[in-house]
C-alpha cells in the first residue's frame, strides 16, 4: 500500500499500462512539456518517447476523432481533453462515432478508447470552465462513463478502462488531484460498472460519485455525531450503473438521498431516484431526495460559487429533512 | 340550563361510537327521555335519549362521524340561553391524538377526505401483519405513518394484532384464485377479535346431552293455548331452565379473572341473536328472579330491539351465561365458543323426532341435543356433567319451570 | 461558374489508354466495375421508389470514375474511409453486391447485418472502413487510422473520401492541420461535384479551388478530372506512393458531377437541367467505352457480355436481398459493447 495523491495514482495507472501494452498511447493538449494541464502525464513523454506521448493542437474535434480512428486502427489511445467543458467540442466524435461504431457496423469492430477529461467546479474558473456534464454522456448507450472519487479507485478504474475494449469517458475532478489515499501497489484493478459502499450505516443511503462522495462521507461523519448513521454508496461508474449495490443499501436503510455536483433537472440523481422507486418501492420509508448543484451557470465570485456547489452542511440538512418526524 | 350531550358509554368495553342518525335537528324542542340520536358501537346500533329538556341548540358531531366515549356531541339549552365556548368548538375531530392512543383514522368516507398517508414500507408491513393502518398514528412529515410507527404499534399490542398467517390479504398469495375482498364491519371486527381471544385464552371442553323434549313441548303448547301474555318459545324455557340450574351451580355462573374465579351474584343470561351483519347477544338480567312468562315477554322485546337495531343500554348489561340456539336451522348439535369473560355457553340443536329405547322397546320421541362449552380454568368435567344433568331434568320435568 | 467553366473544368487528364501501362484485363475490369456501380445505383433508385429501401439513399451516378480509378491504386491492406455516398466506393473496393443490396434492404445478411443501411457500408476484412454520415466527421478518423498505421508500422495508406460540402467544416481544417503535423499516410480525396446537397460550391466556399485549402497547410495537392478513370488512377497512384513513402498526407480534388439528386428526396431545384445534360456528355462510362473502343481494347461482344454479367449480378443481388431474413429482434441489444 502507498499513501499517494489522486494525481499520482492516475499517473501510475498510465505508466503501468503504457509499459504493459505498447499499443497504449497518450495524446492531447499540453501533455508533453506541460505535463498535462493537471500534471497527470508529467514525465511520460520523456520516458516513453514522443511517438507514444505527444501533443495535439487545441482542436478537440480531431483529438477525439483521431482517437476513435486510432482505436479502430488497432491502438489503445488515451486522449486527454483537458476539461469536460471542452468535451462539448468533441461530443460529436464521442457520441456519433465512438459510441456507434460497434453497433452501426454490425459488430465488426469496437473502439478501445479512453478519453480523460476533468469535470466539476470550485476553483473559481467561471461558468464555461466549471461544468459537470456527465449526465449528457452517461445518457448514451455504447459509451462508458467513469467517475472515480479516490486515488485507489482512480488507479484501478483507469487501468481497467484502458484494458476495456469499449470507449470510456473517464472524468476526473480538479479538486481531487491533491487528495491523498491508500492505493495498493501493482496490479490494482477496479472493475468498471461496480459501485462501492464507502461507509456503512443503517439510517439512510447517500448515493454519490466523484468529489461529492467525499462530501457525502464528510456529512456522514458529522451526522454520526448526532446519532444518525448514513451509508455512503460511491457509484464510481455512471454507465454502466450498478443499481444492485444501491438497492441493497436502500433495502437496508429504507431511505435514500443522492448527492451530485451536476444540475438537478434530468440528472444522475433523477435516474437513481427513478430506479429506486421502480425496484424498491415497498422498501421506502420516505420520498427520495436529491442534493445537487444549484441550477445556474457557476459564477466566479467565491461566495457565490461556494453557495452553488453542495457541501456537507447541505447534505446534512437534507438528511435531517428526510428523517424528520412531526411528533410521537 | 345548558346540558352537554356526550357520547354515552353503552357497553363495558365501548371506547367510541359513530353517530348514525340525528333524530332531532338543531332548533328542535327536546323533552327528557326523547330519543335524539342513533349511535353505532362495535356491537350494535343503539338509541340515545336526552337526559334534559330544552332546545337542541347545537349539533357538534355530524352523522357518520366517530368520536370517543365522553366527547360532547350536542348541546341542549333554553332557547335564548348563551352557550359558552361553542363558537370556538369545531366539530369534534375524528382523531384526538391526546385522548385515545390508538384513535382510528378517518375512513375517507367522502371523496374530499384524504387517504391515510403511509410510506410504502409501512404499508407493506401493515399488510403482512393484517393491520388496519387507520389504527396507527403517524409521526412522519405531514402525519405520514412510517415504518417505526407501525412497528411500535405492533410491539405494544401483540395479543390483539392478528397473527401474520391468517392475514386477510396475504402479501404473497400462493394461489391466484380470483376473490372479492370485503371490508369488516365494526361488529364483525369485534366478533373476530373476541372469539379469537376466547379460544386462545380459555381452555374449552365440551359436554353433550340429549334431552327428551316431549313434556316440555306439551307444557309449552298448553301454556300458549291459554292465550295470556307473550307466546312462550323453546328458548324461553331454556333460559328459565338455565337460570334455575345456575342457581344450583354458582360455579358455572362465574369468570376467570386475574388469577381468581369470580362467582357472580346475578344471573344474567345472554341470548344469541343472529342478525344479518353478525351475531349479537342481548342479555336478560336477573333471570333467576323472573317467571317463565316474564322471561318470555322480555325476551321477545329484547330480540325485537336487537333485530331492529334499537337496543338500549340495559340490553348490553354484562352477561354471566349465554345460550345459543340454532335449532331453527335443522341442526343436530353444535359447539359454541364461550363469550368472554363468561365461563360457559350452551349450544342448542333442533328438536328432532328420534328413536329411543323405552322399556326395552323402540319408540319415537322429540329429542334435542345440547352441548355445554366450559372454561376448564373455572369448571371441571364433573361439574359440567352434573350441570347438564340437572338442566336436562328441568326440561324433562318442565313443571319445575313454572313452579 | 459560367457555362464554359462547367464543362472545361480542368484538372489533369490521363494519357491514352494504350499508354496507361495497364493490361487489357485490368482496363476492361475498370469498365466492368463502373457499369456495375451504375446499374446497382439505378436499381437501388428504382427499389427505393418502390418502398423496398428506406431512409436516405445517395446515388453515385456520374461519379463512377472517381471510385474505380482511385481505389484501383490501393493495396489490399490499405484502408478506404468515405462519406455517406458510399455505394460506388464499396463496390470498387470489392464488397459483395449481394450483401450490399441486403444491407439496403435492412436484412440480416447485409454487410452491417442491417444495422447501418445505405450510409454505413462497412467491411473490415476488405479494408473498407465505412460509410459515415456526419459531414466531414470521418476526416479525424482517417487521421487516427493513419496514426495507427505509423505507430504499428502497418505501412498502410488511408484513402479518405469526402465531398466539396465537407471542406468548410471545422473538422476539415483540424484534420489537415494535424495530418501534416503528425505526418500521417492519408490521401484526402475530395469528390467535388460542385454542390453540397443543394448549395452550389461558390455559395458555400470562399474559394472555388478546393485543393488550395490543403495547400495552405503545405500539403501536396492537385486537381484531377474525375470523369476520366485513368486520370483518377494515375493521380491516386502518385498520391499513394507519396504517402506510403513517408511523405505524409496528399490532397486530391476530383472534378466530377452527380447526375441524380443529392438523395432520392431531392427535387433538384438548385441547378438547371441543361447543366446536367451537358455533364452527361462527359459520362465517365461512355467516355471510357469510347476510348477503349477507339484503341481496340473493347469489342462489342466484350461489352455485351459485360452488360449481361453486370445485369445478372444486380439481379442476383436483388433476389438475395429479397430472400434474406430480417435481423432477429435480439439484435437490438447485441453489439452495443464489446465488453458488456
Amino acid at each position: 500500500m502507498a499513501m499517494i495523491t489522486y494525481r499520482e495514482a492516475l499517473h501510475h495507472a498510465l505508466r503501468e499500462e503504457m509499459t504493459r501494452d505498447e499499443r497504449v498511447l497518450i495524446f492531447g493538449e499540453d501533455v508533453v512539456a506541460y505535463g498535462g494541464a493537471y500534471g497527470v502525464t508529467s514525465g511520460l513523454a520523456k520516458d516513453y518517447g514522443e511517438k507514444r506521448v505527444f501533443d495535439a493542437p487545441i482542436a478537440e474535434g480531431v483529438i477525439a476523432g483521431a482517437a476513435v480512428g486510432a482505436a479502430m486502427g488497432g491502438l489503445r489511445p488515451v486522449a486527454e481533453l483537458m476539461t469536460i467543458n471542452f468535451a462539448l467540442l468533441a461530443a460529436d466524435q464521442i457520441i456519433n462515432h465512438a459510441a456507434k461504431v460497434m453497433h452501426m457496423f454490425g459488430g465488426q469492430m469496437s473502439v478501445p478508447l479512453v478519453i480523460r477529461a476533468v469535470g466539476g467546479g470550485g476553483a473559481q474558473l467561471a461558468s464555461t470552465h466549471s461544468q459537470s456534464l456527465e449526465p449528457m454522456f452517461a445518457h448514451v448507450p455504447g459509451l462508458k462513463v467513469i467517475t472515480p472519487a479516490t486515488p485507489a479507485d482512480g488507479k484501478g478504474l483507469l487501468k481497467s478502462a484502458i484494458r476495456d475494449d469499449d470507449p470510456v469517458l473517464f472524468i476526473e475532478h480538479a479538486l481531487l488531484y491533491r487528495v491523498r489515499g491508500e492505493v495498493p501497489e501493482g496490479e490494482h484493478l477496479v472493475p468498471l460498472g461496480k459501485a462501492e459502499v464507502k461507509r456503512e450505516g443503517k439510517d439512510i443511503t447517500l448515493v454519490a460519485y466523484s468529489r461529492m462522495t467525499l462530501v457525502a462521507l464528510q456529512a456522514a461523519d458529522l451526522l454520526s455525531q448526532e446519532g444518525i448513521e448514513a451509508e455512503v454508496v460511491d457509484l464510481r461508474s455512471l454507465r454502466p450503473l450498478d443499481m444492485e449495490t444501491v438497492l441493497a443499501s436502500v433495502r437496508k436503510t429504507h431511505r435514500a438521498l443522492t448527492v451530485e455536483e451536476a444540475w438537478r433537472t434530468y440528472g444522475i440523481g433523477a435516474e437513481i431516484a427513478s430506479r429506486i422507486q421502480e425496484e424498491a418501492f415497498d422498501d421506502l420509508d420516505a420520498p427520495i431526495r436529491r442534493v445537487s448543484g444549484v441550477e445556474v451557470p457557476l459564477p466566479y465570485a467565491k461566495n457565490l460559487e461556494q453557495a452553488a456547489i453542495p457541501d456537507a452542511q447541505r447534505v446534512m440538512k437534507a438528511v435531517k429533512e428526510v428523517l424528520a418526524r412531526t411528533g410521537g | 340550563m345548558v346540558t352537554e350531550v356526550v357520547m354515552p358509554k353503552m357497553g363495558y368495553d365501548m371506547t367510541e361510537g359513530t353517530i348514525v342518525r340525528w333524530r332531532k335537528q338543531e332548533g328542535d324542542e327536546v323533552k327528557r327521555g326523547d330519543i335524539i340520536a342513533e349511535v353505532e358501537t362495535t356491537k350494535v346500533t343503539v338509541e340515545v335519549e336526552a337526559y334534559s329538556s330544552g332546545i337542541l341548540r347545537k349539533i357538534l358531531v355530524p352523522e357518520g362521524q366517530t368520536v370517543p366515549v365522553g366527547e360532547v356531541v350536542a348541546i341542549i339549552a333554553d332557547r335564548d340561553e348563551p352557550i359558552p365556548g361553542v363558537a370556538e368548538k369545531a366539530p369534534a375531530r375524528e382523531r384526538a391524538p391526546q385522548a385515545v392512543k390508538e384513535a382510528p383514522r378517518p375512513e375517507g368516507a367522502d371523496e374530499e377526505s384524504p387517504r391515510v398517508p403511509a410510506s410504502p414500507i409501512a404499508r407493506r408491513i401493515a399488510r403482512e401483519q393484517g393491520l388496519d393502518l387507520r389504527r396507527v398514528t403517524g409521526t412522519g412529515p405531514g402525519g405520514r405513518i412510517i415504518k417505526e410507527d407501525v412497528e411500535a404499534f405492533l410491539a405494544k399490542r401483540p395479543a390483539e394484532a392478528p397473527r401474520p398467517s391468517p392475514a386477510p390479504v396475504a402479501a404473497a398469495a400462493p394461489h391466484d384464485i380470483p376473490y372479492e375482498e370485503r371490508e369488516l364491519s365494526r361488529l364483525r371486527q369485534t366478533i373476530a377479535r373476541r372469539m379469537a381471544e376466547s379460544k386462545r385464552v380459555a381452555p374449552h371442553f365440551y359436554v353433550t346431552s340429549e334431552i327428551d323434549m316431549t313434556e316440555a313441548l306439551k307444557l309449552r303448547q298448553g301454556l300458549n293455548a291459554l292465550g295470556e301474555g307473550a307466546k312462550i318459545s323453546v328458548t324461553d324455557m331454556l333460559v328459565k331452565a338455565a337460570a334455575k340450574t345456575l342457581q344450583e351451580f354458582p360455579e358455572v355462573n362465574a369468570s376467570f379473572a386475574d388469577g381468581k374465579i369470580r362467582v357472580y351474584r346475578r344471573i344474567n343470561i345472554g341470548v344469541a341473536v343472529a342478525l344479518e351483519q353478525g351475531l349479537v347477544t342481548p342479555v336478560l338480567p336477573d333471570c333467576d328472579k323472573k317467571s317463565l312468562a316474564q322471561i318470555a315477554r322480555e325476551a321477545k322485546e329484547l330480540v325485537e330491539r336487537a333485530r331492529t337495531g334499537r337496543m338500549r343500554q340495559e340490553d348490553l348489561t354484562p352477561g354471566t351465561f349465554t345460550i345459543s340456539n340454532l335449532g331453527m336451522f335443522d341442526v343436530d348439535d353444535f359447539v359454541a365458543v364461550i363469550n368472554p369473560p363468561e365461563a360457559a355457553v350452551l349450544a342448542v340443536g333442533s328438536v328432532i323426532p328420534r328413536p329411543v329405547v323405552v322399556g326395552g322397546e323402540v319408540k319415537v320421541a322429540d329429542r334435542m341435543r345440547v352441548t355445554l362449552s366450559a372454561d376448564h380454568r373455572v369448571i371441571d368435567g364433573a361439574v359440567a356433567a352434573r350441570f347438564l344433568q340437572r338442566f336436562k331434568l328441568f326440561l324433562e320435568q318442565p313443571l319445575h319451570l313454572v313452579s | 461558374m459560367n457555362h464554359e467553366e462547367k464543362t472545361r473544368v480542368g484538372g489533369k487528364t490521363a494519357t491514352k489508354v494504350g499508354q496507361s501501362g495497364l493490361d487489357k484485363k485490368t482496363l476492361l475490369n475498370f469498365l466492368h466495375q463502373m457499369l456495375l456501380i451504375r446499374k446497382f445505383e439505378d436499381k437501388a433508385g428504382e427499389l427505393y421508389a418502390r418502398g423496398k429501401i428506406a431512409g436516405f439513399l445517395h446515388l453515385y451516378n456520374g461519379e463512377e470514375a472517381v471510385a474505380v480509378g482511385a481505389i484501383s491504386a490501393l493495396e489490399p491492406h490499405d484502408l478506404v474511409i468515405t462519406h455517406y455516398r458510399d455505394h460506388g466506393h464499396a463496390i470498387a473496393r470489392g464488397l459483395d453486391v449481394k450483401r450490399l443490396m441486403a444491407e439496403l434492404f435492412g436484412k440480416a445478411t447485409g454487410v452491417a447485418k442491417g444495422h447501418g443501411g445505405s450510409m454505413h457500408f462497412f467491411d473490415a476484412s476488405l479494408g473498407f472502413y465505412g460509410g459515415w454520415a456526419i459531414v466531414g466527421g470521418h476526416l479525424p478518423l482517417a487521421v487516427g487510422l493513419g496514426l495507427a498505421s505509423n505507430t504499428l508500422r502497418k505501412n498502410q495508406v488511408i484513402l479518405c473520401i469526402f465531398g466539396d460540402g465537407g471542406t468548410n467544416i471545422g473538422y476539415f481544417y483540424e484534420s489537415l492541420n494535424v495530418a501534416k503535423l503528425w505526418n500521417v499516410p492519408v490521401v484526402f480525396l475530395c469528390e467535388n461535384n460542385l454542390y453540397g446537397m443543394g448549395t452550389a460550391l461558390h455559395r458555400a466556399s470562399a474559394i472555388r479551388e478546393v485543393y488550395r485549402k490543403a495547400a495552405v497547410f503545405d500539403i501536396a495537392a492537385e486537381r484531377v478530372d474525375g470523369m476520366d478513370v485513368l486520370a483518377m488512377r494515375e493521380a491516386t497512384v502518385k498520391a499513394v506512393a507519396h504517402a506510403r513513402a513517408g511523405g505524409g498526407p496528399y490532397f486530391l480534388e476530383a472534378m466530377t458531377y452527380r447526375f441524380r439528386g443529392h438523395s432520392m428526396a431531392d427535387p433538384i431545384l438548385y441547378r438547371d437541367k441543361s447543366e446536367v445534360e451537358e455533364w452527361k456528355q462527359r459520362d465517365p462510362i461512355i467516355l471510357f467505352q469510347q476510348r477503349l473502343r477507339e484503341e481496340g481494347v473493347l469489342t462489342p461482344q466484350d461489352l455485351e457480355q459485360m452488360e449481361r454479367e453486370t445485369d445478372e449480378l444486380v439481379a442476383d443481388a436483388v433476389k438475395f436481398a429479397e430472400e434474406s431474413p430480417e435481423p432477429p429482434l435480439s439484435d437490438l441489444h447485441e453489439d452495443i459493447y464489446a465488453n458488456p
